[in-house]
């Protein structure tokens, strides 16, 4: 069965799919693609988060008042496999302090405070001569090192998953340049912009797994990077890599849901692209590759889409990482007047944030300002009326109505079973709920507290096995008291025993020595 | 006649055979209600339910000698799990058992610890390390927050901390409650 689904997994992109429900979104991105992406300037500090990918906080790996050169590592990771987070620019460190950090609780978290020194210098660089003849581990390794997470938003480590892709026989490798979520347009730029740093870091990827292929998609509605792609994969005369254009429909860009649309085949539930041969990466991943790779620059810049009728001019910037985002909307000409929300992430994922002095982090795919026309007035929640219109939109084939259900319920079994954890938090069935129930809130709760009811199902366990190991060992402890008294008992025994024997032999030789006299 | 009778024997009787192979072959050795009452326990081993640990006390309620509702750390969630899989009616936590809390941990204050190894025999996951006349620690992962260490301590070195959740802790929150 498994073989089968591999087998069909190979052709990727030879015929196209459908994936279940979407939905047709108004794409708003023509808006932010009118002029080339610029670099921001210099900002007067930066505040780089220690939290910056999937998992725990960084490590602090400087203190205050020490130098550092743009590239030096500010922390390490202690899980995922390791990897960095690194100086955006030159400078000294002027605090390892408390300030927002562009997540969705709101909450503040450590960052590395910078005052550049106006040099931008990086540290010393270590290039890969020749990337063609070097082994796929080293390339892994160099990937781990450089601080590079999918920037397609979700921020998993891409060295984490390019080690455990290459214990799998990968066969194809798929970028995904899919932007499927509106008004973001950083990859449609990036893939115009910079296509032989896509195709290079394509192949470079490619060697790291051992990949045979790769397949890069886009949406049909991308004109101008069909073409520029195809010319880069020609003059780059590398064989084996196809430009795939699928059908925009809200959500492809979604790594299941790509892989459906190519392949035909669905991930199954629980199980990694990894196990039909196949791994996903974003377009912008591979161009951080490239760099990494060929110039030796870990992560430190990523290109952001500053949109929405709430800034005066939409555009897409590379900025660092760490920058204000309030810097990025000044570099964009400033808030409209009537600006009324700031979002990270597009309309359909993304999460609203509390200040623009929040910072650039790897996750920022786009800066969302929505004025108060676009902000759709909170609607009264209804009761849900069974339409089920959810369930037909839903790209993960889930019944949303069900889950609602189960999870306001705190039925967890039934959650779980009811394929809780494959919710991709699109926000369709949000979307389409004609009684307005904040379904993608409750799934976003239910998810969070399945994993946390997990933990704690495995923390118990291990106290249940540590108890009984200790019951175990207090048992033997106590069996080896009782035998150690016993034997002491038993020599005391044998000892008055020689003892009487010997006085009893004396009074043996006495006796005699008295007849004897 | 005759057949019919002689094939509901002969049907009878491998069945018989069957069952009494079986019984044999696929014997359970422990109780598997004792097991399942243990699985939802939370394993703290603090004692507070007036049993000697999770496993005595899942026991006990298995043969009708405790209630559900002795479980302090376990809390009003581990009750009702417990009368899901016993279909009862769940009751509130007996106080005389104690409260329910948020979940600490021990932090031994390393300057006061003057290494009496007290604490250590005391704590029922072998969470504290540590030897005689030597400063002793505990093992913040294994901790299951039962208490047991601070009675013995003579010098009053040990306190129950909650942790704060740092961000990347943080999850989602239950949405505010609207109609179904």
């Amino acid at each position: 069965m498994k073989h089968d689904l591999v087998k069909q997994a190979r052709s990727a992109g030879e015929h196209l799919y459908h994936f279940h429900g979407g939905l047709r979104l108004r794409h708003n991105k023509k808006i932010s693609c009118q002029i080339p992406v610029e670099k921001t300037p210099l900002a007067t500090r930066y505040y780089v988060p220690l939290l910056q990918q999937s998992g725990r906080e960084a490590e602090p790996l400087v203190s205050a008042g020490q130098k550092v050169l743009k590239g030096d590592s500010l922390g390490c990771f202690d899980h995922f496999g390791g990897g960095h987070v690194h100086a955006p620019t030159s400078g000294s460190v002027s605090a390892i302090a408390s300030h927002p950090i562009s997540h969705p609780s709101g909450d503040d978290g450590r960052c590395v405070v910078i005052r550049p020194d106006g040099l931008d210098q990086w540290r010393e660089l270590e290039p890969v001569e020749n990337w063609e003849h070097a082994d796929p581990s080293e390339l892994r390794r160099i990937i781990r090192e450089s601080g590079i997470v999918g920037l397609g938003g979700a921020v998993f480590p891409t060295g984490f998953k390019v080690d455990r892709a290459s214990d799998h026989a990968i066969h194809t490798l798929i970028l995904n340049g899919s932007e499927c979520e509106p008004y973001i347009s950083c990859d449609e730029m990036l893939m115009r912009e910079q296509p032989d740093a896509i195709i290079l870091g394509a192949r470079i990827l490619q060697k790291a797994v051992g990949a045979s292929r790769v397949v890069i998609a886009i949406e049909d509605q991308m004109g101008v990077v069909n073409t520029a792609l195809t010319s880069a994969v020609k003059t780059s005369g590398a064989e084996n890599i196809d430009v795939i254009k699928v059908t925009t429909i809200y959500p492809e860009g979604g790594e299941k849901q790509l892989i459906k649309v190519l392949t035909g085949v669905e991930v199954p539930s629980g199980g990694r692209p990894t196990d039909l041969g196949l791994l996903c990466q974003n377009v912008a991943t591979a161009t951080a590759v490239t760099r990494a790779v060929l110039e030796g620059k870990p992560l430190v810049e990523r290109i952001v889409t500053v949109t929405g009728s709430g800034v005066r001019k939409p555009r897409n910037l590379l900025a660092q990482i760490g920058t204000p985002i309030s810097n990025l909307i000044d570099q964009c000409g400033g808030y409209a007047p009537d600006a009324a929300r700031l979002i990270l992430g597009g309309p359909m994922m993304g999460y609203a944030l509390a200040s623009d002095s929040n910072p650039v982090i790897k996750a920022a795919n786009c800066i969302l300002v929505l004025t108060e026309d676009d902000i759709q007035p909170p609607q009264p929640e209804m009761p849900c009326i069974r339409c089920g219109e959810c369930a037909r939109v839903c790209p993960a084939i889930l019944l949303p109505q069900a889950l609602n259900s189960s999870i306001r319920s705190e039925l967890w079994e039934d959650a779980t079973e009811l394929g809780l954890a494959d919710c991709i938090e699109c926000g369709c069935c949000d979307f389409v709920c004609p009684s307005h129930i904040p379904l993608v809130d409750w799934f976003r709760f239910g998810k969070a507290k399945l994993r946390s009811l997990k933990v704690e199902r495995e923390q118990a366990e291990a106290a249940r096995e540590r108890f009984e190991a200790r019951e175990i060992r207090l048992e033997r402890v106590k069996r080896e008291r009782k035998q150690r008294i016993a034997n002491k008992k038993a020599a005391m025994q044998s000892d008055r025993e020689k003892q009487q024997k010997i006085a009893a032999a004396i009074e043996r030789v006495r006796s005699r020595k008295g007849e004897d006299s | 006649m005759l057949t019919a009778i002689i094939l509901i024997t002969l049907l009878g009787s491998i069945f018989g055979l069957g069952l009494g192979w079986a019984a044999g072959k696929f014997k359970v050795a422990s109780d598997p209600v004792v097991d399942q009452i243990d699985s939802v326990l939370p394993q703290t081993q603090c004692g507070q339910c007036n049993y000697p640990g999770c496993r005595p006390y899942a026991e006990a309620i298995a043969s009708g000698e405790a209630e559900i509702n002795q479980c302090p750390p376990g809390g009003e969630a581990g009750i009702k799990a417990l009368a899901d899989l016993l279909g009862v009616e769940p009751t509130p936590l007996n106080p005389e058992n104690g409260k329910e809390k948020p979940k600490a941990v021990a932090v031994i204050d390393e300057q006061t610890c003057i290494g009496c190894t007290l604490c250590i025999q005391a704590c029922p996951v072998d969470a504290i390390v540590g030897a005689a006349k030597l400063m002793h620690t505990v093992i913040e992962a294994e901790c299951t927050g039962c208490d047991l260490c601070l009675p013995p301590c003579p010098v009053d070195c040990i306190d129950m901390v909650v942790k704060a959740p740092e961000v990347s802790e943080w999850t989602w929150p239950r949405p505010l409650a609207g109609n179904t």
